[in-house]
């Protein structure tokens, strides 16, 4: 049995008389790649930012990367990863700086950071690209960097808020490869998207509508329970469902 | 009806980034084009010149008859505008931004509110609330009532449906439709291929320059490789042998499915044994036929 590195319990979240976020219970395995689907205003960010301790849950009660998500939120933000589509780096900073402020921000030595650029710039076959300054980066590639900055500090776990938006087909392929290589070498993936091919990538998918978890199983599992040749029809029957507008 | 010819832009001290590399094509009146590619391919440039809001570098655009540099007082106009990012005043409520828009263009809300009826119903129950603090669909519904209120000939969309889930997008394209059916010609981007169907014709957008142009059913015959879709289990592995394979020239994942481009000689049988060998038994091989997303990886690969 493999460790968990997310377990919530009954995690809830209101705004007023508004409940965003529904006594939510689930937990995920350490390397496991999990994807965290719903419509807009589902729930999915105020969930996620719960999960990431940025934002205090109402009721109920979980560990993030082995820490209390309610007494040792400051120690979840240390130990985790976090890109988005909308931000992920600095626009006006060359390759390397950016990868210099994270690192420092995540607590790394210089020497560390060093080395550790190097071999990363190579990784990505990004050594002639080291003095760019990010804004010149096609999307797609400033999407590899910024992954591979999220996971720079070896987290247990990274959160991917809609990483691949606008990405082009390959780039976006190519972008779920790194995925899988980072669920190898044990960092456990939470992402979210609105690409219902992606959610097949996954191994299992969990499913929002109005703020409750709807489905949570493995993509093959979810399409044969509800008799659909593909995750875009799970998608649609679940949401279907849903009363609370966007 | 939109003459585009030859249009060139580029951003920079030196002119360093590329936008639109020399774009060309017509739309009919009444028809719904779309241009599809990912971010940074030039679309939001083009969607700009032809809003009159941005200056070509050279090249020309008419709409309508009118010129987008010369007669730009009369393309505002004609045209309803709808940019990638919210751009309604978010201080006002959702009544007083149509209201506002309305007037500016010198008509009434009551004048063409069978426009936007179908769309605008469905945030009217929160017409006093201000747009600022409406959420992701409604301030999209909101942009669109705007854009829609002076009853424009062209309606030029943004990427409208980026960052929305997949049941929103449906929803907002059957709206679409529904425009359609009132005359008004539609230019829409997206970077969303599964949308290229709802298009009357599209054209394919990268580093730009458009790779394709046609209906989508055209674009899908145009198709130039053998395409197969390969199942099993291990997909990850699968990939890999897949990839070492002499004729298999490319091949990547499409949901549950891997879609590989071959050699015209190479025998689906051939393929299977190859990867039974390599400990693949339940694999299951079949041709297919080709999305425009294939269609987009076969163009720029």
């Amino acid at each position: 049995m493999s460790k968990k590195v997310i377990e919530v319990n009954n995690l809830t979240k209101k705004f007023g008389s508004f409940t965003a976020v529904d006594r939510i219970s689930f937990d995920v395995k350490e390397g496991e790649i999990f994807g965290f689907l719903g419509a807009n205003g589902a729930g999915k960010t105020t969930a996620m930012q719960m999960l990431c301790g940025i934002s205090m849950p109402t009721a109920g009660e979980g560990t993030v990367a082995g820490y209390d998500i309610i007494k040792e939120n400051e120690r979840i933000k240390r130990n985790i990863g976090y890109m988005s589509q909308k931000f992920s780096l600095y626009e006006d900073l060359k390759v390397w700086e950016n990868i210099r402020l994270f690192g420092g921000i995540y607590g790394l030595s210089d020497k560390t950071i060093a080395e550790k650029t190097n071999e990363l710039l190579k990784q990505l076959d990004f050594e002639q690209e080291r003095n760019t300054l990010v804004k010149y980066l096609p999307l797609g590639w400033k999407q590899k960097l910024a992954f591979s900055v999220a996971i720079f500090h070896e987290p247990r776990i990274v959160f991917l808020d809609e990483p691949t938006g606008g990405v082009d087909p390959a780039m976006r392929r190519q972008f779920w490869e790194m995925i899988y290589d980072a669920a190898d070498r044990g960092i456990t993936v939470f992402v979210t998207t609105h690409y219902m091919d992606e959610a097949e990538y996954c191994n299992r998918v969990s499913i929002m509508v109005d703020g409750r978890i709807d489905a949570l199983d493995t993509p093959a599992e979810l399409r044969r329970r509800f008799s659909a040749d593909s995750m875009d029809e799970v998608f649609r029957q679940l949401a279907r469902k849903a009363k609370r507008g966007d | 009806m939109i003459e585009v010819n030859d249009l060139h832009k580029s951003y920079g001290r030196q002119g360093k980034i590329n936008a639109l590399n020399g774009i060309s094509f017509t739309v009919e009146n009444g028809e719904v084009f779309g241009v599809i590619g990912p971010d940074g391919a030039g679309k939001s440039s083009l969607f700009r010149i032809l809003a009159s809001l941005i200056l070509p570098d050279s090249g020309s655009a008419i709409m309508n008859g009118h010129d987008v540099v010369k007669d730009y007082r009369k393309i505002r106009q004609i045209i309803g505008y709808m940019p990638g990012r919210f751009s309604l005043y978010q201080d006002l409520s959702v009544e007083e931004n149509l209201v506002f828009f309305a007037t500016l263009f010198n008509t009434t809300v009551e004048e063409n509110y069978h426009l936007i009826k179908d769309i605008y119903q469905q945030i009217e129950p929160f017409k006093k609330r201000r747009a600022g603090a409406l959420s992701g669909g409604m301030k999209q519904k909101l942009a669109l009532s705007c854009a829609l209120i002076h009853k424009p000939e062209i309606l030029i969309l943004d990427e409208p449906t980026t960052g929305v889930d997949p049941v929103s997008r449906k929803e907002f394209w059957d709206m679409l439709g529904r425009l359609k059916e009132q005359g008004i010609t539609i230019l829409v981007s997206t970077a969303y291929m599964d949308e290229a169907s709802r298009c009357n014709r599209i054209a394919l957008i990268r580093e730009g320059e458009f790779i394709a142009s046609d209906t989508p059913q055209g674009i899908i015959d145009d198709y130039p490789e053998v395409l197969w879709a390969v199942e099993g289990t291990g997909m990850s592995a699968l990939l890999g042998e897949l990839r070492a394979h002499d004729k298999v020239k490319s091949s990547f994942a499409f949901g549950d499915k891997i879609h590989i481009t071959v050699e015209k000689n190479l025998q689906a049988e051939e393929l299977k044994r190859y990867l039974a060998n390599k400990k693949f038994n339940d694999v299951r091989i079949a041709p297919i036929a080709p999305t425009v997303e294939d269609c987009f990886m076969a163009l720029t690969s």
